[in-house]
């Protein structure tokens, strides 16, 4: 169904955050209950002043209701003004709309903008404070400026204090040597790691993203590993995605669940069980594995094989995304912490209980997905030891007439882009205004 | 009385030359290499003055002065500290945990000496 044919959802969607009966929407912009039911179920076009009208009932812009799918570059775009508030610059805040609508191709360019500028203030944040984040270098330096400092007071003693016992004297001349030594080492084991260093110079500013972008580069999937095939060295080395040693060692453990599962679940047998049965809990069963393996073999299947797209995210026990894929329509913040009424983060409370909900993304689209959640005891149980948790979450679009049991809930992105008033899950105010 | 300086340190070399300098401005020098038990240590050694290392396998120094402030007879204790890092907040935090001098790395062996002269000067004044 084409974007502008969901205009009528859309306006469900508005009017049922907004709390107003369909037959009191109905009255107020003076057409029949039975009508707007068949413009919300996309039976019939709106267009023109009937469009202002319900968006002036329900306090939206008119944009937001025919345009839906622009409301990320709408909610980006504001989000960007907000960031340049400190610079004194009063943007036209309550024209974006109209902005992103009469210059959709500026409109992106600025918003692309303002997620480059986010990204490079982290990595500003993380080189000007390197020895806070970086203990590999403080304890470099730290070896460095110690033996520097040995190697000082030895030499002042010999040089300064005149007639040196000979014992003394031999023991500081082997002590000067050996810091000499240590220094010419260790300085050069620090001149190689901010080479190193040097190299990753953000591109992308995290490992973790270097290893989204490997993985997106080759669809999830590789074909080369299936079948039992070891993780081929060559293939991260030459993966231009890869920059950073970090990125290489989490794409390297990554890479080997990935063969672990494609090991647990051969390819042709789980694409044949995916026809006959895509349930990933039957998955699971017949494959004699466990429920986050099935949804990641399902997330690594090549194109075409599930009728739909699948997303993944993976996240710890405190919240931070280990690994994500993206799917359309589900927004999953790149910056700043996600929405914790997603059933990844449901899942945490409840481990071991498998967690299935419809969820649709309020300020975004219509569209619809089926997550469905688990998380599970990391590595081996111990005595005495608290279990680390590990939660996963399959994403699945759900097609428009695909009938699913119980209700849909509404969940968001991020705090900052999400309208959803009293919200008990909120961190911050969102940059929205009220009622979008 | 004799005075006694106890340097926990875990170069062996920087140990060998402040305690051959100490020694000869007449200081009993006792020595220690780990951050875990240093409080107790101290406690035990009761020295005069002690010269700490930041970055101690255990403990870090500042933690060890944390602890050390905690406990009513060493709560005025001199404590001059050796450091790599020399920034305004490493020192802010040093300051906060309560030491009485800090010192970065590579020090002379002058400030050394000035610097332990200088806290014994003022602790046996007060």
């Amino acid at each position: 169904m084409g974007r502008d044919t969901l205009t009528g959802s859309r306006i469900r969607e508005r009017r049922l955050i907004a709390g107003i009966r369909q037959a009191e929407l109905a009255r107020r912009i003076g057409i029949s209950a039975s009508y707007l039911n068949l413009i919300e179920h996309n039976r019939r076009r709106i267009g023109g002043k009937l469009v202002l009208d319900i968006a002036r009932v329900l306090g939206v812009e008119p944009s937001m209701l025919s345009e839906g799918a622009e409301a990320a570059l709408i909610a980006t775009l504001k989000e960007a003004a907000v960031d340049t508030r400190g610079a004194s610059i009063a943007a036209e805040t309550d024209r974006t709309d109209d902005f992103a609508g009469r210059f959709p191709g500026w409109a992106e360019v600025l918003a692309v903008g303002h997620r480059r500028i986010a990204s490079l203030e982290r990595t500003v944040e993380v080189l000007s404070d390197r020895l806070t984040h970086d203990p590999q270098l403080a304890a470099s330096l730290h070896e460095v400026l110690s033996t520097a400092a040995s190697i000082r007071s030895t030499a002042s003693i010999l040089a300064e204090s005149g007639e040196l016992e000979p014992q003394w004297r031999d023991r500081f001349h082997r002590n000067l040597n050996q810091d000499s030594r240590r220094l010419a080492q260790s300085s050069k084991a620090l001149v190689t790691y901010l080479d190193e260093s040097g190299k990753i110079e953000d591109r992308r500013g995290m490992p973790q993203e270097e290893v989204e972008a490997f993985f997106a580069a080759s669809g999830y999937h590789f074909a080369g590993m299936e079948g039992g095939a070891e993780i081929s060295e060559a293939l991260i080395k030459a993966a231009p995605e890869l920059a950073s040693d970090a990125a290489r060692m989490i794409a390297r453990v990554t890479l080997r669940q990935y063969a672990q599962d494609a090991a647990a679940m051969p390819l042709a047998a789980f694409t044949q069980a995916l026809q006959n049965d895509p349930d990933p809990v039957d998955l699971a069963r017949q494959f004699a594995t466990d429920l986050p393996s099935v949804f990641r073999r399902m997330a690594a299947m090549p194109e075409n094989v599930l009728p739909g797209e699948v997303g993944l995210v993976i996240a710890d026990a405190s919240g931070s995304i280990l690994f994500r894929k993206p799917v359309t329509g589900f927004a999953l913040p790149r910056f700043g912490a996600s929405c914790p009424l997603w059933p990844l983060f449901g899942a945490l409370t409840r481990p071991m209980v498998a967690i299935r909900r419809v969820v649709s993304q309020l300020g975004h689209s219509v569209a619809r997905f089926e997550c469905m959640a688990v998380a599970t005891p990391q590595g081996t149980p111990g005595f005495e030891v608290d279990p680390q948790y590990q939660t996963v979450m399959l994403i699945r679009t759900l097609g428009n007439d695909e009938k699913v049991p119980g209700d849909v809930q509404q969940v968001g992105s991020t705090c900052r882009v999400c309208p959803r008033r009293d919200c008990l899950a909120r961190r911050e105010p969102s940059i929205l205004s009220e009622g979008f | 009385m004799g005075r006694k300086v106890l340097l926990i340190e875990d170069e062996p070399n920087i140990i060998e030359a402040i305690r051959f300098l100490l020694t000869r401005e007449a200081w009993e020098v006792e020595t220690h290499s780990d951050g875990t038990d240093a409080v107790e240590v101290i406690r035990a050694g009761k020295p005069d003055l002690v010269i700490l290392d930041v970055m101690l396998p255990g403990k870090s120094g500042m933690d060890v002065l944390r602890d050390l402030r905690e406990v009513p007879e060493l709560a005025k204790l001199p404590v001059l500290m050796l450091t790599a890092r020399g920034q305004v907040r490493d020192r802010e935090e040093a300051e906060k945990a309560g030491v009485s001098r800090f010192m970065t790395k590579p020090f002379s062996n002058q400030e050394v000496l000035m610097a332990v002269r200088d806290l014994h000067a003022q602790a046996t004044q007060s």
